[in-house]
C-alpha cells in the first residue's frame, strides 16, 4: 500500500514523515528541498506501508513544476495523509477540498494542533469531521502526539469523492466551513511576532540580516576553532603521533613505503600538515582540518534553514536580485549553496524561467563556496587572519554580483515576479537538526575522505617517478605565470574536480603565503565544479548550457585570479 | 476607494476587488488564497518598487512590485 503525505508548504510536513517512518529524511521549512520527494516505510497493523513525502503544494492545479510532480503522484497513491496546518485553515482547506473530490481515501491530519492555544484559536473537531465527511486527527510533529492515531485511522479511511467544484465554489466553502469550525480570542502580540515582521522592514530587515550573518560567521568560527584546538588536533598530536612514529621507526624512517605510509620527516618528526603520508596529512587533513568547519557549517546552516529567515531575505534582497536577472527567490538556492552546490542547483527549479534557472545555477557554482570549500578556505587562511577570508568572500561576492548583472544584460526575457509565503519562526526541531546534521557529516566522511586519501596516495607515487614534475613543467606558465602559485599545485587545481575541500587541502601541503592562498582560493572555487556539481549542471541545463556555463567558469577563474596576483 | 495593493500604507486594510492580470498571475495568487472578496493588511513595503508583503487570513505573503499593481483592493 502506497501513503502519500500532501499539505501545502511550511506545515511540519516532512516532520510529520520523519515521525511515521523513523528514516533520517531532510526537512526544512521552506519549499524547495522536497522536490525530487522522499519515501520510507511504516508499520500499519504488523504490515510494512511504503510513505512519500509529496511535495508542498497549495493547489492541484499545478502552477511550478514542484507543484506538476505533486499532482502526478497522486495517480500512483493508494491513500492521502493531508497534512493541515490548524493555524491556518482557511489557506489550507482548499487543497483538502480539492483531495476529497479525488477517488482516493484521505485523512486529514489537522497538525501544529499544540500551537493552536496559545494562538488562540479554538477548533470543533467533531464539527469539522462532519463538514468534511473525513477522519480529522490533531497532530503535532514537534512532540509526536496523534501519530498512533494518524496510522491506526489510514486503514479505515474511504474516498467520499465529493462533487466537483468550480474554484470560487471551493473558496466559499472553505469560508463556511472555517466560519462553523473555528473560533479566535482575542490576544496579546508576541514579541516575536514583532521580531517577525521587522525582518521584511527594510530598515529593521537590514540590520538583522547583518546582525545574522556577522553572527553565523562568528560562531563559525567559534565552534569550528575549538573543536579543532582541544579536541582534534590534541588526539592527533598526544594519540595518534606516538604510534606513526612507532611504525616510521619499523619502516626505517624512509623509503618507498615510509614515504606512502607516513611521509617525509622534518627534524625528525611527524608534521601532519606537511609531511604528506597516507596515515598522517592523509587522516589529518580531512579529520582535523575540514571536518570541524564541516560540522560548524552545516550547524549554522540547519538552524538558519528551519526557523523560516530565507523566505524574509528573499523579501530583503528582491530588488537587488532582480538587477542580476533573478528575483529575491533565487536567494534560497544560493544560501543553500554554502551547504553543497549539487541540491542548491537542483533547487533553482523553483525558478519559473530557463534563463532564471541558467543565471541561478551559474552564479552558485562560480561563486558560492560549498561547506567543504569553506573549511578549506577557513582552515588555510584562519592562522593568516580574518583579513584574508573576508577578502576572499569579497571578491566572490563582487564576481557573483558583476556576473549576474551581465547575463541580465546579455541574455534575452525578463525576471518574472516574486510570489513567496512568510511562514512564522518556528524553532527548529532538535531532533530534526540532529538527524540532518549527522547525515550531512556522514556523507562527507563516507565521499570525501577516501577520494583525499586516494589523491594523497596517488600524488606521493606520481612523485616518487617523478610524473608529477611533468605535469608541473607543462602547465606551469599558466600557474605560475598567470596565478603566481608554485607549479606544484596544478595537481591541487586538477584534483578540485573531484573535491574542493581535498584540492584545498592539497594546498595547505605547499607552504605558500598568504596571498597565495588567497589567489588558490579564490581560483579554486570558481575554476570548476566538483564532479556532482558538474553531473547536476548536466541535467538540469543541458549540454549547450553545460559548455556555456563552464567556459564561463574557467575564463573567469583565470582572469580573476591572475587579477589578484597583480593587485594584492 | 479603489487603489493598487502597492498604493496601501503601512497597517492599512483593504478588500481585494478585482486582479487585473493574466490566467498565470490569478491562479498563483488564488492558489495562496489571494482571491477577491478577501481582506488582506500591508505589512510592509520594500523602498524601490520592491515587494509587498501582506497579511491574508493567517498567511504573510510578500508579492513582487509588478504583480502586487495588478491587485486593486477596495480601501476602508
Amino acid at each position: 500500500m502506497k501513503t502519500l503525505l500532501m499539505g501545502n508548504p511550511n506545515v511540519g510536513k516532512s516532520v510529520i514523515f520523519s515521525r511515521l517512518t523513523g528514516i533520517n529524511v531532510i526537512s526544512s521549512n521552506y519549499p524547495g528541498t522536497t522536490v525530487g520527494f522522499t519515501q520510507g516505510f511504516m508499520k500499519i497493523g504488523g504490515e510494512s506501508a511504503q510513505v512519500i513525502d509529496v511535495p508542498g503544494t497549495y493547489t492541484l492545479e499545478p502552477a511550478c513544476e514542484a507543484e506538476e510532480i505533486a499532482s502526478k503522484f497522486l495517480e500512483m497513491g493508494d491513500v492521502v495523509i493531508n497534512v493541515v496546518d490548524a493555524t491556518n485553515l482557511e489557506r489550507n482547506l482548499y487543497l483538502t477540498l480539492e483531495l476529497l473530490e479525488q477517488d482516493i481515501p484521505v485523512v486529514v491530519a489537522l497538525n501544529l494542533w499544540d500551537e493552536t492555544r496559545h494562538r488562540g484559536i479554538e477548533i470543533d473537531l467533531d464539527r469539522l469531521r462532519t463538514l468534511l465527511e473525513a477522519p480529522v486527527i490533531p497532530t503535532s510533529g514537534l512532540t509526536g502526539q496523534g501519530i498512533k492515531d494518524l496510522v491506526e485511522s489510514i486503514t479505515s479511511a474511504r474516498s467520499s469523492r465529493r462533487v466537483q467544484k468550480s474554484r470560487e465554489e471551493r473558496w466559499g466553502e472553505v469560508g463556511r466551513i472555517v466560519k462553523e469550525v473555528q473560533r479566535l480570542s482575542h490576544r496579546h502580540h508576541r514579541w516575536f511576532e514583532r521580531l517577525e515582521d521587522a525582518s521584511v522592514k527594510p530598515v529593521g530587515g537590514f540590520i538583522m540580516a547583518l546582525a545574522i550573518l556577522a553572527s553565523s560567521f562568528y560562531v563559525i568560527r567559534l565552534i569550528g576553532e575549538s573543536l579543532i584546538k582541544f579536541i582534534l588536533d590534541p588526539l592527533f598530536q598526544n594519540i595518534w603521533k606516538p604510534y606513526l612514529m612507532k611504525l616510521s621507526g619499523l619502516l626505517g624512517s624512509e623509503g618507498f613505503f615510509h614515504g606512502i605510509f607516513i611521509g617525509k620527516l622534518f627534524e625528525g618528526t611527524i608534521s601532519f600538515t606537511q609531511s604528506f603520508g597516507l596515515l598522517s596529512s592523509g587522516l589529518y587533513v580531512p579529520l582535523a582540518m575540514v571536518l570541524p568547519y564541516i560540522i560548524s557549517f552545516y550547524f549554522i546552516l540547519g538552524i538558519i534553514e528551519d526557523t523560516g529567515y530565507l523566505p524574509r531575505l528573499a523579501v530583503l534582497l528582491d530588488t537587488t536580485m532582480h538587477k542580476l536577472g533573478l528575483h529575491g527567490y533565487a536567494i534560497i538556492p544560493t544560501m543553500l549553496g554554502f551547504g553543497c552546490n549539487v541540491p542548491a542547483i537542483l533547487a533553482t527549479r523553483v525558478l519559473e524561467s530557463r534563463r532564471e534557472r541558467f543565471i541561478a545555477s551559474t552564479l552558485i557554482a562560480i561563486a558560492v563556496p560549498c561547506t567543504s570549500s569553506q573549511a578549506m578556505i577557513f582552515g588555510l587562511l584562519g592562522k593568516e587572519g580574518g583579513r584574508y577570508i573576508a577578502l576572499v568572500y569579497l571578491t566572490l561576492l563582487i564576481v557573483w554580483i558583476l556576473l549576474g548583472f551581465v547575463l541580465n544584460r546579455l541574455m534575452k526575457g525578463l525576471s518574472p515576479e516574486l510570489l513567496i509565503e512568510i511562514p512564522p519562526y518556528r524553532m527548529p526541531p532538535i531532533r530534526l537538526l540532529v538527524q540532518k546534521l549527522w547525515l550531512r557529516i556522514r556523507g562527507f566522511i563516507i565521499e570525501a575522505v577516501p577520494i583525499i586519501l586516494a589523491a594523497v596516495m596517488v600524488i606521493n607515487i606520481l612523485f616518487n617517478f617523478g610524473i608529477f614534475g611533468i605535469i608541473a613543467d607543462v602547465t606551469s606558465p599558466l600557474i605560475t605565470g598567470v596565478l603566481g602559485l608554485p607549479k606544484e599545485a596544478v595537481v591541487a587545481l586538477i584534483l578540485g574536480f573531484f573535491r574542493k575541500d581535498a584540492a584545498l587541502g592539497m594546498l595547505a601541503l605547499l607552504t605558500l603565503t598568504p596571498k597565495q592562498l588567497v589567489v588558490g582560493s579564490v581560483f579554486l572555487t570558481m575554476s570548476f565544479p566538483c564532479i556532482a556539481t558538474f553531473a547536476v549542471l548536466f541535467s538540469e541545463l543541458g549540454v549547450k548550457n553545460l559548455i556555456k556555463s563552464v567556459a564561463l567558469m574557467i575564463t573567469l577563474a583565470f582572469s580573476v585570479g591572475g587579477l589578484l596576483n597583480l593587485i594584492l | 476607494m479603489e487603489k493598487a495593493l502597492t498604493e496601501l500604507k503601512n497597517n492599512e486594510c483593504g478588500i481585494i476587488a478585482t486582479i487585473q492580470g493574466g490566467r498565470g498571475v490569478t491562479d498563483r495568487l488564488n492558489a495562496l488564497g489571494i482571491i477577491p472578496g478577501k481582506k488582506v493588511t500591508n505589512i510592509s513595503s520594500s523602498p524601490f518598487h520592491g515587494p509587498v508583503t501582506i497579511q491574508v487570513d493567517r498567511t504573510k505573503i510578500a508579492i513582487g512590485y509588478g504583480m502586487a499593481e495588478k491587485i486593486i483592493v477596495l480601501a476602508e
